[in-house]
């Protein structure tokens, strides 16, 4: 039988890869991606906990991670385009309008 | 309060009440010759309520609580009616009646408003200095004091349009305060010796003050401010100035005269310091023959009087310092009214010919045969000629002087006894009957200026004759006091002989004034040049207070400023490297926060 702590060292594994593309990907799809796979990580924690610990709760606020995550990303998707319509790009290096 | 306060209050009411009237009503005040007409019916009346004190001889004190506190009043306000009050009264209410009518005519071609503003002035002149007679207290003396001293300066400067008449201003304002400053350190320090501020509970209490010569020096140094003692004298001369009817009620008849009254009401306290006394007679009998020399050569001729008053000044102070301050009262109140008579006159010849200058006049006389004879009045009253007033005064106060054994002091005063018939003779020979210089044709003053001159001639004639008599009735001024026999013949003879002199030199021809310059080289090259005192006083100016200020601006600019300054340059630095801090991107801020969340898990794992 599979532990508790190899679920949450996966998630922890995804959760780190996913913030290893947040800071290094130029692309703001590619950051997108990274902010997916976090989110992901999350998921797997919760539905561990709900598993072992036999209470529904993490199910259903999966379920909503899952419901926002979807609206999220639109939202993010219209940000990118938006960005790209002014800036014709969207490399997020040049996306520095608020440096001091 | 006692009904019989309500004379004297009266008096010091009336020119309040045209002050505050005049003040507060601009268009009253604009309207000029109104405005002079209120103040001159307040005066008339405030001088008929002063008569009715005097004649009445009214003796009176009231005081009511101004400052309470526990353990009794810091301070009272109120009036001391007594024989010096009395007759301080009448010279200040007469005389300033009679300048504020005169005014009317010698400031004729003034803008109505500032005629306006003039009598403004002038109202609150009377009540200061009414209020100064009255005080019964020195603090209250301190704070009327300060008023004529305001009220001099707004006067001096009236024409204030002149860069001469504002810097006079202020230079009597300041010198002024000099002495003033040790005034109040003085009185301060009285009152913290004795507790109280009144002079009838001064006199009780001050035996067994410690320290009392110090006290009374810097109550001195007042006076020696106020009434131009040597070596704050300089102010009075630039306070010519201001315009002449000015120049004698505040700088001949009364406020100058301040420093006096103040020492002779305060006689009982400078009696119980004989040290004390001794300076201001050395001063004062000092003070009156430098002025004499200075007066000798001078051409300005209200310069003269002045110089002449600083010079009678002089006298009254040797008087109280001998401690015969009655004599030095009694030529405060006649000089008043013949020095004032001097002024106006003076003003009336300067309304006539546009000058100052006495060697732009000259034949006077038969053109303006009135102001002639009053001014050579005033003349014979200051020379010290029987029987006018001054005469009498003046006898008084070299007996009193020789009284006090100040041999020195003595001759000082009997050689400025011949100095002043000199100076005044000069003027009168010179202005009035020497070769008439061409430039418009002089003509006499209208009545309005005449009548006052005429009132003061006949009063300084009808005030002689009654010291003649004996003493001032009803004022309880003691005319005479117990002198050698010696003494009216030698006052006389010097009076004759500054006469003669005169005569020889500016009317006959006899002696040529250029060559007794020659002779007295550098007591003329001195007195012409003031003794160096006005330049001595510009360059302490310059050299002390200014390299004192520079220093001052120096270590603000530089030391203080400076080390603001480099602070500031720090912070701006400091932001300038923060700054680079904030990239901008997104990115280098979710690094960081990472970063951070990063450290608080490992510190919270090593520290668990």
């Amino acid at each position: 039988m599979i532990g508790l702590s190899a679920y949450l060292t996966l998630a922890a594994l995804v959760f780190s890869i996913g913030l290893f593309g947040v800071l290094t990907r130029r692309n703001a799809v590619g950051i997108l991606l990274g902010i997916e796979l976090m989110l992901n990580a999350v998921n797997i924690n919760l539905v561990a906990f709900a598993r072992f610990s036999g209470n529904v709760t993490g199910l259903v606020f999966t379920l909503f991670t899952i419901a926002i995550t979807v609206a999220e990303v639109a939202v993010g998707l219209a940000i990118v385009i938006a960005i790209f319509r002014v800036r014709r790009t969207v490399e997020a290096d040049r996306l520095d309008l608020l440096r001091g | 309060m006692a009904p019989s306060i309500g004379l004297p209050l009266a008096v010091l009411a009336l020119p309040f009440i045209a002050f505050v009237l005049l003040a507060v009503a601009a268009p009253l005040r604009r309207a000029g010759r109104a405005a002079g007409l209120v103040s001159i019916l307040t005066m008339a009346l405030a001088f008929a309520a002063a008569l009715t004190v005097w004649a009445r001889g009214l003796v009176v004190e009231a005081t009511w609580t101004w400052i309470p506190a526990d353990g009794g009043p810091i301070a009272s306000v109120g009036l001391m009616v007594d024989s010096l009050s009395q007759a301080m009264l009448v010279l200040v209410t007469l005389v300033s009646l009679l300048v504020q009518i005169y005014s009317l005519a010698y400031l004729h071609d003034e803008p109505p408003a500032s005629l306006g503003r003039y009598y403004t002035y002038q109202s609150l002149f009377a009540f200061s200095m009414l209020g100064l007679v009255l005080a019964p207290g020195f603090l209250q003396m301190f704070i009327f004091w300060e008023l004529v001293g305001l009220c001099s300066y707004l006067l001096i400067g009236y024409w204030y349009e002149r860069p001469a008449a504002a810097r006079a201003a202020v230079k009597a304002f300041w010198i002024t305060k000099l002495g003033d400053v040790g005034f109040i350190i003085g009185i301060v320090l009285l009152w913290s010796a004795t507790g109280t501020f009144e002079f009838t509970e001064l006199f009780d209490k001050a035996q067994s003050v410690s320290g009392l010569p110090l006290i009374m020096f810097l109550i001195y140094l007042g006076a020696v401010g106020k009434s131009a003692q040597f070596p704050l004298h300089v102010w009075l001369p630039d306070a010519m100035e201001g315009p002449t009817p000015v120049s004698a009620l505040i700088h001949a008849a009364t406020m100058v005269t301040a420093g006096v009254f103040m020492v002779t009401r305060a006689e009982p306290l400078f009696a119980l310091v004989p040290e004390v006394l001794t300076l201001i007679a050395w001063v004062g009998a000092f003070t009156a023959l430098l002025a004499a020399t200075m007066a000798c050569v001078e051409g300005d001729i209200k310069r003269v009087l002045a110089y002449s008053t600083v010079s009678q000044l002089g006298y009254m102070m040797a008087a109280a310092g001998a401690g015969a301050a009655q004599a030095g009262f009694l030529h405060l109140l006649t000089h008043g009214l013949f020095k004032a008579l001097l002024f106006l006159a003076a003003g009336a010849v300067i309304h006539a010919v546009g000058t100052n200058d006495v060697f732009r006049m000259g034949g006077l006389f038969r053109a303006m045969p009135h102001t002639g004879i009053v001014f050579i009045v005033g003349t014979l009253a200051l020379a010290g000629v029987p029987p006018l007033a001054g005469f009498f005064s003046k006898e008084a106060v070299l007996g009193g002087v020789w009284e006090a054994h100040l041999t020195g002091p003595f001759l000082m005063l009997a050689l400025t006894a011949l100095l002043t018939a000199f100076y005044m003779f000069r003027v009168v020979f010179i202005a009035f009957f020497g070769r008439a210089h061409a430039g418009g044709h002089p003509h006499e003053a209208p009545w309005l200026m005449r009548g006052p001159l005429w009132i003061l001639a006949l009063l300084t004639v009808l005030v002689g004759l009654r010291l003649a008599a004996g003493g001032l009735a009803g004022g309880g001024v003691e005319g005479h006091e117990e002198a050698p026999g010696w003494l009216a013949p030698l006052s006389v003879g010097l009076a004759l002989a500054g006469f003669l002199l005169a005569w020889a030199m500016y009317q006959r021809g006899v002696i040529e004034s250029a060559r007794v310059a020659t002779a007295l080289g550098p007591l003329d090259f001195m007195a012409r040049r003031r003794y160096g005192l006005d330049t001595l006083y510009a360059g302490l100016y310059r050299g002390i207070m200014l390299g004192f200020s520079r220093l001052i601006g120096w270590i603000d600019r530089y030391l203080v400023d400076g080390l603001l300054n480099v602070l500031s340059a720090l912070t701006l630095r400091a932001g300038a490297r923060l700054r680079g801090i904030q990239s901008g991107k997104a990115q280098d801020y979710v690094y960081g926060v990472a970063f951070g969340v990063l450290l608080l898990i490992v510190w919270a794992q090593l520290w668990r």
